[in-house]
């Protein structure tokens, strides 16, 4: 079934991606880190926005959290990457149950305001707070791990992370905790009557979420020896959530499509021009008035299936 | 503090939130009609103050006809982008509106670069508002002042319109039914148009009327999208008073936050809210949305 | 042994109008009941006060000795207590067979299993109530894509998933031919049998209320104006005025 195919296309990808530094350019192999870091990020926010139909507009600031975490305890702390890492998602992952709590109490337009809101905070935390994490200057310097300096070390070492990252959420996603969080997202008063507690579903996975992103923030903030605080600005959190629409928010791979493609064109438009803004305008555009269902959902149309997972 | 520091800050807290106050109500506004949350409202912010800079500076016309030109400017735009784009989102999910508007940012920020550049242009005081009123312990500047009372008078004007007019009752019953409003015969689209309008208007007013008070550069739209959303969400989504009175907590905390804790006056607003979303998680005046 | 159900002096309102007057009502268990009255004479409301749809402004509703008031519908619901909605309800997007899985996985308590692969789960059981609602043949399609009469019985086996002592069903024939409504009553009534459910039911169909119903109560703005055996209350004068009078039936 195609949980098996599933299963030999995912091993395959991960082959064929271990294989790339040994062909490809150093160009190549950093540029797919990135990818393979905001593929995770956009899986992560997908967890919220995809499977319970809560739209977070304050991702960015679970993927600050985790970031500066991480690079503040190895940097200034000079904590062992064995024991950042771990406390930076937990530290993610907390600080979303915590906001989740009062996020869940409202839906809709509310709730993308208050997450909206709650991540602003995170922001002028990092900008203010600059004995700490560097205000607007960033936390540039982050030390990292001899073994760990080198690019295509640095590659496998996300190429794993990433993938067991992954393998979690797939696990998480198709879960009885994922199914009912579907039937949460499609219909929040009949999943209470057959005896769903949903806000408490939606603040677990809005935590699960926090968390995941908070990973993603620790990997980017190592592989760029920095911490910046665009990195929790709201325009990035607007980013993530365009990823995920771009690839299509009802499949579990729609979110690292959509990453994958929007990063590469970014790169690609900013070599030929400064006007990436209007590029990514025009995307939006396009994804809001065609394409609702991204990427993935224009491919099941082509196919003529209607099924969503 | 003295009383004279402590009445300077008071005024100048309230001077920022009528400036504030005339932008957020018009976000404001076209959430409570259109249920839409409009990203783009802080570039219609920056590009009120870049219009009345070109109109001004450039041209050479009064101070005062600048603000017209940012107000009607605006104008043009949104109605542009209600009718061409905006008006075929009403039905779809409040995600796809949002981003709508995002895109909106992104090819404005754009086009902005392209008119404008990126160098930081300024606007002066208009003549006769410039200097200062002595109230013999105190010194206030005229310019300030002259924000506090188009602030009250805007709000009033507000009022009168949606509480008083038949046109106003309309926009009231469109907040509350749309369903009901089609089957008594009203135009329902050219009433989203119009609130779209008017709202994006009054970021243009605001944008001008802030130009002489701000730096004008590339991004300070980011910042006061922000700043609007902060006031809406305190007073509560879609409630015009409560705009109101959002628009004074975040002026007064912003002021005294940069007298009291310099470092952290960005913070505070953000706390404000947090603390009253605790206690009042719609805000201080809105309602619980209706389970529909 | 006192009543499975016990509501007494149940008030709603809303924005002053009175949904539920004073409401005093009891279900004894094994018992099947039909509430009846005219639109918007408060049935769809007052099984929204049973089930922790909606607060009651005053009043008291417990189930077998326990108070349900302030409780939200997923605890109501863990009580033994199921419903349908007279508005179709169900996972629109969802398949047939998803629909009442969930509802199984969540019965068991195993929304919060993060391992266990979903779809894996119950499926015999799903497959068993899909069959007894005679949706076996539609299991993979999806739910909001099935007929109406269709996707009323799919409620109806999402609503047997949680495996109630007390159902409640909202209208379970609006809107079906009379062929369907047929089968959905003779479908109800042998589910009813075999479990030794509690029934509590909305119908507009006089002869399906009639032919199936041990007692009826009857709801007119919002109060209930008779309640007794068929008999007594097809012949209770202020029935006969206000409502099946005015309707024709009888």
């Amino acid at each position: 079934m195609p949980r098996r195919s599933y299963l030999i296309a995912s091993a395959v990808v991960v082959l064929l991606l271990a294989l790339l530094p040994l062909a490809g350019s150093r160009h190549a192999v950093d540029l797919t880190t990135e990818v393979m870091i905001y593929a995770l990020f956009a899986l992560s926010l997908n967890v919220l926005v995809g499977y319970t139909g809560n739209v977070s507009f304050g991702h960015a600031a679970y993927f600050a959290i985790g970031g500066y975490t991480c690079a503040i305890l190895l940097t200034t702390h000079g904590w062992p990457l064995v024991l950042a890492m771990p406390a930076a998602v937990l530290l993610a992952g907390l600080v979303a149950g915590v906001v989740g709590f009062f996020c869940v109490r409202l839906t809709q337009i509310y709730f993308a305001m208050l997450t909206l809101a709650f991540a602003m905070l995170v922001w002028g935390v990092a900008f203010k707070w600059k004995e700490v994490t560097g205000g607007d200057d960033g936390l540039t310097g982050v030390k990292l791990p001899a073994m760990l300096a080198n690019h295509v070390n640095y590659f496998y070492f996300t190429l794993v992370s990433v993938a067991i990252a992954i393998a979690a959420l797939w696990v998480i996603c198709h879960s009885a905790f994922g199914l009912t969080l579907v039937a949460v997202r499609e219909n929040n008063v009949r999943a209470g009557f057959i005896g769903v507690d949903t806000r408490r579903m939606r603040w677990a996975a809005f935590t699960v979420a926090g968390a995941f992103g908070g990973l993603a923030g620790a990997l980017f903030g190592m592989y760029h020896r920095g911490m910046y605080i665009e990195n929790a600005f709201w325009t990035e959190s607007a980013q993530v959530l365009i990823m995920v629409l771009l690839g299509g928010l009802y499949s579990f791979v729609g979110p690292i499509i959509g990453a994958a493609v929007l990063h590469l064109l970014q790169v690609f438009t900013n070599q030929y021009t400064p006007y990436w803004p209007t590029v990514l305008g025009l995307i939006l555009l396009v994804i809001v008035l065609v394409l609702p269902d991204g990427l993935v959902g224009l491919v099941n149309r082509f196919k003529g299936r209607g099924r969503r997972s | 503090m003295t009383t004279t520091m402590f009445t300077l800050n008071a005024f100048y807290g309230l001077a920022l939130a009528m400036n504030m106050f005339i932008i957020a109500s018009g976000l404001n506004l076209i959430f409570g009609v259109l249920r839409v949350i409009n990203f783009a409202h802080g570039m219609f912010y920056m590009f009120g103050a870049y219009i009345i800079f070109t109109v001004t500076k450039s041209w050479g016309a009064p101070f005062f006809v600048g603000v017209l030109a940012s107000a009607a400017g605006l104008a043009v735009i949104a109605l542009v982008i209600e009718r061409l784009l905006l008006r075929h989102l009403y039905g779809k999910e409040h995600l796809m509106q949002l981003l709508f508007t995002f895109a909106v940012v992104l090819l404005m920020s754009d086009a902005a670069k392209m008119i404008w550049g990126t160098d930081q242009y300024s606007v002066g005081y208009p003549a006769g508002l410039g200097g200062a009123v002595n109230l013999g312990f105190v010194v206030l500047p005229q310019y300030q002042l002259f924000l506090c009372v188009v602030g009250p008078l805007i709000a009033i004007a507000m009022w009168l319109l949606v509480d008083k007019t038949r046109a106003g009752r309309i926009v009231r019953a469109a907040t509350q039914d749309r369903e009901m409003l089609a089957a008594l015969g009203v135009n329902v689209p050219m009433v989203y148009a119009a609130v779209f309008t008017i709202g994006s208007a009054l970021a243009g007013v605001g944008g001008a009327l802030a130009a002489p008070r701000v730096a004008l550069v590339p991004g300070m739209d980011a910042t006061i999208i922000n700043e609007c959303f902060i006031i809406v969400i305190i007073g509560g989504l879609g409630h015009m008073w409560g705009s109101f009175v959002g628009a004074l907590a975040f002026g007064f905390v912003v002021q005294f936050g940069t007298v009291w804790a310099p470092n952290w006056q960005d913070v505070l607003p953000y706390l404000l809210m947090l603390a009253v979303l605790i206690v009042r998680p719609w805000g201080l005046f809105g309602q619980p949305e209706s389970g529909r | 042994m006192s009543a499975m159900l016990s509501i007494q002096g149940l008030w709603k309102s809303f924005a002053g109008f009175v949904a539920t007057r004073d409401v005093s009502f009891e279900l004894k268990a094994g018992e099947t009941h039909a509430i009846i009255g005219p639109n918007g004479a408060g049935k769809t409301t007052f099984f929204n006060l049973i089930t922790g749809h909606l607060k009651p402004d005053k009043g008291a509703v417990s189930f077998e000795g326990r108070t349900l008031i302030g409780m939200p519908p997923h605890k109501i619901v863990r009580l033994g207590i199921a419903r349908s909605f007279q508005r179709i309800n169900i996972y629109p997007r969802l398949s047939v067979f998803e629909n009442v899985q969930v509802a199984l996985i969540a019965h068991e308590g195993q929304q919060w299993n993060l391992l266990r692969v979903g779809r894996s789960l119950h499926r015999d059981a799903t497959r068993d109530l899909l069959e007894l609602v005679g949706l076996a043949a539609e299991a993979s399609e999806i739910g909001g894509e099935l007929s109406y009469g269709k996707q009323k019985q799919l409620e109806l086996a999402i609503a047997l998933a949680s495996k109630p002592r007390l159902l409640l069903l909202d209208e379970p024939t609006a809107g079906m031919s009379p062929q369907e409504t047929g089968e959905t009553i003779a479908l109800v009534r042998d589910i009813v049998k075999a479990r030794g459910l509690t029934l509590l039911f909305t119908e507009h169909d006089m002869s399906v209320v009639f032919g199936m119903a041990e007692r009826i109560s009857v709801l007119h703005h919002g109060e209930i104006i008779a309640s007794g055996e068929p008999d007594a209350v097809r012949n209770d004068p202020e029935v006969r005025r206000v409502y099946l009078g005015e309707q024709g039936h009888g």
